[in-house]
Parts: structure tokens; sequence; C-alpha cells
């Protein structure tokens, strides 16, 4: 047992590092973020600039083949590339549907032309990518979307809404999840398509996040025609494509809880009094540091077996499936105690606080949507119920019933 | 990055578990329950046998020699089968305070019988809640007087280790001058004792600070208590879980009800996550790295967290039958408390958690 690489993990981390040092730009601060000070379209040229760059040594899709673009590389060696790439200014949640989601579905279901046309451009960030599941009426049950493809000859006629589609306002393309047969039961009536963004009748607006940010966008479609060559998979398949696409997640053992953040609570207890005297000396103050730590430290500590169990050639253990649940919950928690420790002071907006305040006001504003994003704390629950301990699914009235009847009722 | 256990101590803990599984019974736990049996003296003589119990003692002093990750597994099972016998006071604590702070001749003398099972060792090495008024220990260089008031198999024991100030006193308990008072416990599976000494013989382990050789001690022990605490809590939850299946109401298996079916889910989390913690704390124990008492503690809070829960809600999940005597739930309730306050409760470990972050942060 250590926490060591391997050699061949440190020869490729040794690679790594000397590409990224030749190539990137290292943060000077922790909480520097990409593109400070720059527009969005001069952001966004710098980020694809970079992503080309990448692309071009096949750090894009390491573990894809090198006839596809890619590296023929381990889940390891993505991991590793991660890992060192973090200690670097990148863009964030630009070509991450991209490369996580729309070019794997692109890969493993398109035709051959499509591939070629599709995927250099795709991974070297000229074209972005955004997934279309979601909608008003189908969140956690992505099954009931209403989104409806029509055929026409040799094209199919979409109309409807999406929502929560990150990248859309300067994405190029989707893979969009519609209905296509209205009598047959929910999940046995979709189709999956890529569509271009660009095309007439689709409309895109960003959402207003109660975080006052706008990452997301709903996405409407009014006559949009989409050629059958477009389509991925069979007519009725939608179901299976998306379930291949999502499979793609149960590799990833990225957390996004910072490790860190008992030492911003340990630095804020440091400057507040509690009764006149430095909250630091509390005990009440001191037992929520501990628990700070005991909830980030685990997340971490779980990811680094899922890390060793890539690192062995293996699949991750079940227990991965808790690490999303914990961590966004903690950031709520973490969060909200730094407020606390404050008094009334800390609700004052972070523009008057300064120091710290700005991050942790952003996860405390962010962590209601974590707990959302990505399978609600509920639907996470539930599956680690169902899949991991083998408890019954839930009573369903949705089963081998048309959808069209669904619908209605 | 190498965060598990390998395929060769998973091999030692399948056979400890196989072992347990035929000789840890219900049945065999109960016997102690009830009072019939002070310990399971097969499930130890065959846990010494096999080299488990003994993993970490060096093959110079009789023990296995393997190691303490090894340890550590072993330590899981016993939790899981819920073992009535003194592997945490011989081993996690008597033994590691003879090796740590005896002299040569000290652990010539204990370790090798220890390691055969033939002695049952105890130790009292702080804690700092107190309910009753102490009657200090005192020793004067050759005698011991004085009352330990709950000492863990202190009723069973040949040999203790207390701490008398920052000493580390060891006395002979078959010596003169002893009494033995075996107390009623919430878990008589773990049993306590109240011992008074009189003018008894007794000599001090080599080290020069006894006391930080306790602490050392105490962590070591609140890593092992941590897996037999993982173990305990992975054991009860899957008696709730085959339960639930088998259970029905409402015309529906009553595991398919989401207010069963989310409160599993949250015990397997709080398990896992104090997993992780153990396994790091094994990490540290085993390589004894300076993150030690950060590990230790974290795994301490963290599996007595999950167990308590695990086991409380074990019961919830059961129903009525699980209120009952001769289903197990309530022994790993009972176990699940035992376990949470032999060493010093949760808080203390939290508080001592903290003071090990704000250290590293200064």
């Amino acid at each position: 047992m250590d926490f060591k690489d391997t050699p061949e993990e440190a020869a490729f981390r040794e690679e790594v590092r000397a590409w990224l040092a030749a190539n990137g730009q290292r943060r000077t601060r922790a909480d520097e973020m990409f593109g400070e000070g720059l527009d969005e379209a001069a952001k966004l040229a710098r980020a694809k600039a970079w992503q080309a760059k990448k692309a071009a040594a096949g750090y894009a899709a390491i573990t894809w083949p090198r006839e596809a673009g890619g590296l023929g590389g381990t889940a390891m060696q993505q991991v590793i590339y991660q890992q060192e790439e973090a200690a670097y200014l990148v863009p964030q949640m630009i070509f991450e549907v991209s490369i996580g989601m729309g070019l794997p579905t692109v890969l493993r279901w398109a035709a051959p032309e499509l591939k070629a046309r599709f995927l250099r451009p795709g991974l070297a960030g000229e074209e972005i990518w955004c997934q279309l599941f979601s909608e008003p009426g189908a969140g956690s049950d992505t099954g009931a979307v209403r989104t409806r493809a029509v055929r026409d000859g040799d094209a199919w006629v979409v109309n409807g809404q999406k929502v929560w589609t990150s990248s859309a306002h300067f994405g190029d393309y989707g893979i969009l999840l519609a209905r296509t047969d209205w009598d047959k039961p929910k999940q046995e009536g979709l189709t999956m398509f890529i569509v271009d963004l660009k095309a007439p009748g689709v409309e895109i607006r960003p959402i207003h996040q109660m975080s006052g940010d706008s990452e997301f966008n709903e996405v409407f479609f009014t006559d949009v025609r989409i050629p059958d060559q477009y389509r991925l998979g069979p007519e009725g398949g939608g179901w299976k494509v998306m379930l291949s696409t999502l499979m793609q997640e149960r590799l990833s053992v990225g957390g996004n809880l910072p490790t860190d953040l008992h030492e911003h609570l340990i630095e804020l207890a440091r400057t507040c009094t509690w009764d006149e005297r430095p909250a630091i000396e509390d005990a009440r103050v001191r037992a929520r540091i501990a628990d700070a730590y005991l909830d980030q430290q685990g997340v971490a500590l779980i990811i680094s077996r899922g890390l060793t169990a890539l690192s062995k050639g293996k699949t991750p253990g079940p227990e991965m499936s808790i690490t999303k649940l914990v961590a966004a919950k903690a950031m709520q928690d973490i969060s909200s105690f730094a407020m606390e420790l404050a008094g009334t002071e800390g609700l004052l907006g972070a523009d008057a606080l300064g120091g710290d305040w700005p991050y942790l006001q952003r996860l405390w504003l962010g962590s209601p949507g974590a707990r959302i994003a990505g399978g609600t704390d509920e639907v996470l629950r539930n599956v680690i119920a169902e899949r991991v301990l083998g408890l019954p699914g839930e009573v369903r009235t949705d089963r081998n019933v048309p959808f069209r009847d669904l619908d209605r009722a | 990055m190498n965060f598990d256990f390998s395929d060769d101590q998973r091999l030692l803990q399948d056979a400890v578990r196989s072992m347990l599984a035929e000789n840890s019974t219900s049945q065999a736990v109960r016997e102690v329950l009830e009072g019939r049996a002070t310990y399971c003296a097969k499930v130890w003589r065959n846990l010494n046998e096999m080299g488990a119990a003994t993993a970490a003692l060096p093959e110079a002093y009789g023990g296995a020699g393997l190691g303490y990750l090894e340890l550590c597994l072993v330590a899981e099972e016993a939790g899981r089968h819920l073992a009535a016998v003194p592997l945490s006071s011989s081993i996690y604590l008597a033994a590691e305070a003879v090796l740590r702070a005896g002299s040569e001749a000290q652990k010539q003398r204990w370790l090798p019988g220890i390691a055969q099972g033939e002695v049952i060792a105890t130790a009292a090495l702080g804690g700092s809640e107190r309910y009753r008024a102490p009657q200090p220990l005192a020793f004067d260089g050759q005698r011991l007087d004085g009352t330990s008031p709950v000492l863990l198999d202190g009723a069973i024991a040949q040999l203790a280790i207390l701490q008398v100030g920052t000493e580390l006193i060891l006395v002979d308990l078959n010596g003169p001058g002893v009494k033995r008072i075996a107390l009623p416990t919430v878990d008589p599976t773990r049993p306590l004792a109240q011992i008074a000494f009189t003018a008894t013989p007794a000599e001090r382990l080599a080290t020069a600070d006894g006391a930080a050789v306790a602490r050392r001690v105490l962590d070591g022990a609140a890593v092992l208590l941590a897996f037999e605490q993982v173990g305990g809590a992975a054991r009860s939850l899957e008696l709730a879980r085959d339960y639930s299946l088998e259970r029905k109401a409402f015309g529906r298996q009553i595991g398919s009800f989401q207010a069963l079916k989310h409160k599993m889910a949250d015990i397997y989390t709080r398990i896992e996550l104090a997993r992780a913690h153990a396994y790091y704390g094994a990490w540290a124990l085993a390589s004894d790295a300076p993150e030690l008492p950060r590990a230790a503690a974290a795994a301490r809070v963290a599996a007595t967290r999950a167990f308590l829960f695990a086991a409380e809600e074990g019961i919830e999940l059961h129903g009525g039958i699980g209120f009952t005597w001769e289903m197990d739930c309530h022994l790993y309730y009972r176990r699940a408390r035992h376990l949470a306050q032999v060493i010093g409760s949760e808080h203390a470990w939290r508080a001592r958690l903290a003071d090990e972050l704000i250290k590293e942060a200064a």
C-alpha cells in the first residue's frame, strides 16, 4: 500500500510535465481562472488555441486509439494528465462535453465518413459539442423527453425544447435525444441524432442561474431539419445510445471537491472572534473544522481507491458512486459554516469582504446546483441502493405503456 | 497509486473470515453474552495458531511477523463476526505497549506468551472522560497501589500495562495484592473489570517517555478498532439489506420503499467514507508515517459514527423483530457502543483531529 506512481506512470508524468512546461502557463494563485480580464470572444479564441495544441500532442483524448486522434493510452494516464494540468491556466467547462460525451458517441455510433468529418475538428477544439438530453418535463426522468423528430424523406424534422445545455451559446454541434415513436413505451421510442446548432430553427437562450451566472442554456427547435445520415444508432435505439454516452462517466474518477477547504476555515477562524476570543480556540469551531476534513479527505481517499483500480487496469468499485453525493453536500455545509464564522458580517457581499470570500460565496451559491447536476442526491441514493446494495427498483407505472398514453395522463 | 491491500493480504483475510464464520457464530458469541463463557476460547486459540492475532508482532517474539496491514484485515473480520476475544486488549494495546516501551528482557519475558495466546494481557492508557472519582494509582518504584476502574478483559488478564502519571507500569495480575471485580457491561461480549492493587509488585516499562508511547499505542489501536467498526458496520448493513428483501408489507418487499432504500444508501455512504479513512490509517500505521495522529483520529471518528449509525438504523430497518433478544441486531448495537467508547469517545478524538489539522495549518 502506497500512494506512489508505478515506474511507467512516473515516466508518463514526466513526459506530461515537460510538455506542459513547454506549452502551458502555470497558475500564479490557486483560484486564478483561465482568461481573466478577457471578453467572451477573446477567451474562447484562446481556449481553442490551447485545445488545438493539446490535440496535436495527443492529450485531447488520451485513451482513444491513435488512428482516431488519441494516444492509445490508459485511463490512469488520462488521470495523470489531468492532475498535472490542474496546476496550469487551462480552459474549464468549454470542451468537457465535446471530449466526454459528444465525440465518444460519434466515435461509437456514427458512420465512417461522419467520424472522418467530426472527430478531428472536435478534438482540436475547432468545433464545440453540446449534450441535448434534459427537457423541462424530463430531468431525472430522462426517458420522458417530448422533443419530436418526424421522418420527412431523407431527413427528420425536429420540434421541441431542451434545457440545461452547457456551452450551447458558443457550441457548434450537439447530440440530441428525440422522440420518434409515440406508440412505444417511453424508452423505446427515442432516437439519437447529431444536430447542427447553427441550423435554421435553432434558438438558444441563456438561463439566468440563482448564482447570477449563466453557464447553461435553453435550446428551442422549430422545424429543424436533420439529415438521416446524422442519426446515431438505430431508430428507436436512442436510450441505448444515451446509456453508452453516460457510461463514459463511469470511468471518470475526478472529484470536484477541493481538498483544502478546512484550511480556509482555519484561516477564517483565526481572524474571526467568538465571544471576544479567537474563534479558532472555540471547541464548536474546532469540531466543524474536523468534520470538514472528514468529508473532503474521505472523498479524496475514495478517489485514490478508484485510481488504484485504474492503475491496475480494473474498473473502479461501487464506492465511487458516493463521491458526488458526499462532495456536493460537503461543499454546501463547509461554505455555510465559513459564513457563520463571521456572524452578521458574514451576510455581507463578497466584494465588501475581500479575502477568501468571493471563492467561499461562489461555493455556497453553486452548491445547490452541484447537488442536482449529474443526478440529484435522491437519484444517487436510488442508484446506490439499487446498483450497489441490490435493492428493488421503484414501483413504476410507466413501463409497457405507449408514451402517447402516458403523456395524456 | 496503490491504495489497497495486496492479494496475499486478502488471502489471509479470507482465511480469517472462513475460520470466524465457522467458529464465531451467533451461538458462540451468545455463550459469552449470556455469561456461560468469559470469552470465545476456541476463536482465540485459532486466531493465535493461524498467526492472525499476532500478524504484526515480530517473529523474534513469537509473532507471525507479517505487519500492520495484515492485522488491520484481521481486525475487520473480528468486527464483522463480533469475535468475543481479547484481541484489542492483548494485542492492540498491551503487546504494542510492551513492544514499544519494554526493555529487551521485558519483551522476551512477556511477548512470546501473548503471541501463543497463553497470556492474556490488557492496558489502560488514558481516556479523558470520567464519571466516578478516580482512586489514583501510585507506584513507588516497586509496588503499585490504587484502583484501575475499568480495565478491558481485566477479569481474565494475567498482565496489565497501566499509565501512572507519565510512566507505563507493567504488573503481573497473578501477583499478590490484586483484587479483581468483574463488572457488568452494556456489551457483555467485551467485559470490563475493576482491579484494586495493594502493594502489588510491579515494574516500569523501560521507555523514558511513557506518555508518548501511550499516545502512539492509542493511535495504532484507533486504526485497528476502526477496522473492527467498519467490519461490524458492513455486516449490520448486510443483515438489514437481506431482511428488507425477505420481509413484505403493503404487498411489497420493504426494501423497495424509498425511505428504507435511502437510509441504507446513507449507511453505505458512511461506511465507505469510514473505510477510506481506515485504509489511510492503515497506511500511516504500517509505514510509521508522521500523518499517523491525524489519520488515526479521522479513522476513529469516521468509523465510530459509521458503526453506531449502521447498528442503530439496522434495528430500525428490521422493525419489531429487530428489538428481540433472538435477533443479532442488538449484538451489533452493543458492540458499536463498546467500540465507540473503549479508548475515549468520538468527541475527544474529533478534538484531537482538529488539533492536528490546526497544527499542520500553522
